[in-house]
């Protein structure tokens, strides 16, 4: 009865021993479980880096930060994203092999990777029944619906965000939900010190009005360096922080060759050159954003994460090479755009990674179309 | 695209300077795409005889295309080049008997398929006498007719479609590959080396064949320098031995164009009838992979048993072994009990692997592992070491997850995801549009070799082109 999922673990425990029936004899030891691991282990850095910062907001927001320990710091941020990642993966993965039995297929890998993306995504307190609405919704609508892993059209991960982001508006942004200011399974209660602000940088830049120069701050009020936003001491959704990170990430993924470097580039290079038009272009008075530097730009908010990790999902971007750059260089765009000229969205990086999911298979298509061109081209060539 | 490459080989020039000018003038195509994978046991440069072979055997599915209508039963008595089989439409296409002997069975699979015919060679070897010919005083028709009834003409393939060539059609050119880049291929220069006025021949007898050219695709590592013909000059990695990649880079086919396509080795046997006067089907085959004690050459005959080749030097161990007759890529699983294909110069013998149970493998961190991709390390230990590798699949099927995976080893001017998908879409427009009848499912074997999602992509093609083909015709 449990067939699909008594051979998912199996699988799952051992490298299946069938040999090949047709074609070639011999296979490349690389599979899709492999991809997922390499994902996840280039996800690491990033996880850990969020826990620690979990607990480092915390503990600044109550004062007690100098006198706390690195360990009570990393431990309070663990117990903090715990519970969301078992959410997370127990939804998911459940639906994944409810999906597995009904369609008598092997269990597909995707959500492993989609199941720790979705923890690092959020705001530090989200309730966990939202996540897991969410994840329902993505995992069941997003994907099985179309056929599981490969078929998806929307990034599962951004989906899932994005659910939360429209449905839950009050729980996603604002001020509130970025610092986990309560305690947390009895750790670390204290009363918040004076002259507390929750707000993230991007949600500071957002709301400032007035015109003036921009000066953001931590959440006690003191101005941010270039280098806290870069290590990624500052208030944001729990993996998304730390640039540095997230390069390592990024070293993980291009030195195994499971992301692709054209990809990750051009997201890069669009959101530059975006600052630079923003910087140059825009009102600063009516659009305060367009202030920060291509720097600022790129180590605040969820940038730096969806170049690495979201838009480089192969799945839902776009598939030919010269695709990627477009496809890349627009998403950097678009995220740029939108976080500068939409104060409602104070991050743009999420909408425009979805945005730039549905265009990929037309920029794809027009490259594809080129090939065929090209082609019939040279058929005719021929007859004359 | 690679650079095109025309030069007339100058009369009365010694084909090592004609060569060096060649190289000189950088009118080499240079592949960049493809994947060199590193097996264990590639063959040393000797050559030794094989013990005779107890049966031969004749294998349709060797000849793609052909329905067989088999022309002889259990009992017969045959001469090398009699007839065995032939096209159930195209009926001048037969198929002859490599030796001379008695047909032992005719053995039938499913639907009453015939999987083979077996034969028991005599010990005094008899061929019939076709009369040495002189190409150049034959008519296109009658060199045709010669070929068919002597069953040479069933080594030449056509594309769209890779199957046996249709002699009533006329190929726009003829493109012959005289190099094989898979893993532990037989070397062309070494086996070609005593017989290149064979080869000659033959690229003289194909040139009768079409009104076009006769083109003769040769490795820059190892050159072949042949007097008819336009050789053109291939460098680069695996599939760069691959016709239907030297035809993509000088000149592809469009559709409604035909073209034949044959290997060096193979035309060989076109030579030796034209020179000889009868059939000489032997071979110098390269036996090679992880299993074998000593990989060389050995001298057989096509059609000859496996276990004649590989007698005495397979080593000794308890696991089961795939015997291939043909490369790991693109060869046929033929047993230890098998036959040598007709259309094979390599046996690979490889571990089985099916004693393999390993714990959360895909975990591993042992540079053992080969893999094109970095995600294992074995890319940390050079290109020059060499590994063995066994039968498993290692991974389950799913569906196209990864991108720039195929593109990577497949070095057409083509979008092989694309056209993948519109075969199992069966869109025929798209099909011809993405380039269907430039490929050949060998072209497809590394992409398999490298795929993530394990799909079985050479069977994908070669049902789409046969379904194709019912379609069209």
């Amino acid at each position: 009865m449990f067939q699909s999922v008594f051979e998912g673990f199996e699988s799952f425990l051992f490298v299946p021993n069938t040999t090949s029936r047709s074609g070639v004899h011999i296979h490349d030891s690389i599979d899709s479980k492999r991809t997922m691991t390499v994902v996840i282990v280039a996800l690491l850095p990033a996880l850990l880096f969020g826990m620690y910062n979990v607990g480092y907001q915390h503990y600044l927001a109550i004062g007690e930060l100098a006198r706390t320990s690195f360990w009570s710091i990393f431990l309070f941020g663990f117990l903090a994203t715990l519970p969301k990642i078992v959410v997370s993966y127990v939804v998911g993965l459940g639906i994944e092999f409810t999906a597995a039995q009904l369609r008598h297929h092997e269990i597909q890998e995707g959500f492993l990777v989609s199941g720790m993306l979705i923890p690092m995504i959020v705001p530090v307190d989200t309730p966990l029944w939202m996540i897991a609405v969410a994840t329902a919704f993505a995992v069941i609508f997003a994907k099985e619906v179309f056929g599981g892993t490969g078929m998806n059209i929307f990034n599962i991960a951004l989906v899932t965000r994005a659910f939360l982001f429209f449905a839950y508006p009050s729980k996603m942004s604002g001020d509130e939900v970025f610092v986990r200011t309560g305690d947390t399974f009895g750790l670390g209660a204290g009363q918040l010190v004076e002259g507390f602000s929750g707000a993230t940088p991007l949600g500071q830049a957002a709301t400032h009005s007035g015109g003036g120069a921009l000066q953001l701050t931590d959440i006690l009020g003191n101005p941010l360096s270039l280098h806290d936003m870069f290590l990624g001491f500052i208030p944001g959704s729990i993996g998304e922080t730390s640039t540095l990170a997230i390069l390592i990430g990024a070293v993980i993924l291009l030195a195994t060759g499971i992301a692709s470097w054209r990809v990750m580039l051009s997201v890069f290079a669009g959101g530059i050159v975006m600052s630079l038009i923003c910087n140059w272009c825009a009102n600063p008075d009516i659009y305060p954003a367009a202030q920060l530097s291509p720097i600022e730009q790129i180590c605040l908010g969820g940038f730096a994460f969806a170049a690495v990790f979201m838009a480089t999902d192969p799945v839902t971007g776009a598939r030919t090479n010269t695709g990627k750059y477009i496809f890349g260089f627009l998403v950097g765009v678009l995220a740029i755009l939108i976080r500068v000229f939409n104060s409602g969205y104070p991050e743009g990086a999420m909408l425009a990674v979805l945005l730039m999911n549905a265009f990929a298979p037309l920029i794809d298509y027009f490259v594809v179309e080129a090939n065929i061109r090209h082609r019939l081209k040279r058929a005719k060539n021929l007859t004359k | 695209m690679g650079v095109r490459f025309y030069q007339e080989p100058k009369k009365n020039c010694n084909f090592a300077t004609n060569f060096i000018f060649y190289i000189n003038m950088n009118h080499v195509v240079k592949i960049k795409k493809g994947l060199d994978i590193q097996l264990q046991g590639a063959p040393a440069l000797q050559i030794s005889n094989s013990k005779e072979s107890q049966l031969y055997a004749i294998i349709p599915d060797d000849f793609t295309g052909m329905t067989p209508k088999v022309e002889v039963k259990a009992g017969d008595k045959v001469q090398a080049g009699s007839p065995i089989m032939h096209d159930k439409s195209l009926t001048r296409v037969v198929v002859t008997s490599p030796v001379s002997g008695e047909i032992v069975a005719v053995e039938r699979g499913e639907r009453r398929k015939v999987m083979k015919i077996t034969i028991k060679p005599d010990a005094e070897q008899q061929a019939i006498d076709f009369g040495k010919a002189s190409v150049d005083s034959m008519t296109s028709d009658e060199l045709k007719e010669l070929l068919l009834k002597s069953g040479m003409f069933a080594f030449i393939k056509q594309r769209p479609y890779d199957i046996i060539a249709n002699p009533d059609t006329t190929p726009r050119d003829i493109f012959v590959t005289a190099f094989d880049s898979a893993p532990l291929a037989p070397s062309y220069a070494f086996v070609l080396k005593e017989e290149l006025p064979y080869l000659e021949t033959g690229l003289k007898a194909l040139a009768k064949l079409t009104p076009g050219k006769v083109y003769v695709g040769v490795s820059k590592k190892e050159p072949i320098a042949v007097k008819n013909g336009e050789t053109v000059v291939f460098d680069g990695p695996h599939p760069a031995g691959n016709v239907g990649v030297q035809i993509n880079h000088i000149a592809p086919i469009n559709k409604g164009e035909i073209v034949w396509t044959i290997n060096a080795l193979d035309l060989l046997f076109i030579g030796r009838l034209l020179e000889k006067g009868h059939v000489d089907y032997s071979r110098l085959v390269a036996v090679t992979g992880s299993e074998v004690s000593n990989p060389h050459y050995v001298r057989t005959c096509a059609g000859a048993s496996i276990a004649s080749i590989t007698d005495g030097l397979v080593k000794q161990a308890a696991y089961d072994r795939r015997y291939i007759s043909g490369n790991v890529l693109t060869g046929v699983n033929a047993g230890a009990d098998g036959f040598l294909g007709a259309r094979q110069s390599q046996v690979t013998v490889i571990p089985e692997g099916n004693d393999c149970n390993e714990f959360m493998g895909w975990a591993s961190l042992n540079p053992n592992k080969y893999s094109m991709s970095h995600s294992y390390f074995s890319w940390l230990r050079g290109k020059k070491r060499r590994y063995a590798i066994d039968a498993r699949v290692r991974g389950g099927e799913r569906a196209i997850i990864m991108s720039d995976e195929y593109d990577r080893v497949f070095p057409m001017d083509i979008y092989p995801e694309y056209l993948i998908k519109a075969i199992l879409a069966f869109d025929i427009d798209k099909m011809e549009n993405l380039g269907i009848y430039e490929v050949a499912p060998e072209d497809f074997a590394l992409c398999e070799f490298v795929d993530t999602s394990k799909l079985e992509l050479q069977q994908i093609v070669r049902n789409g082109l046969d379904r194709l083909m019912k379609e069209m015709n």
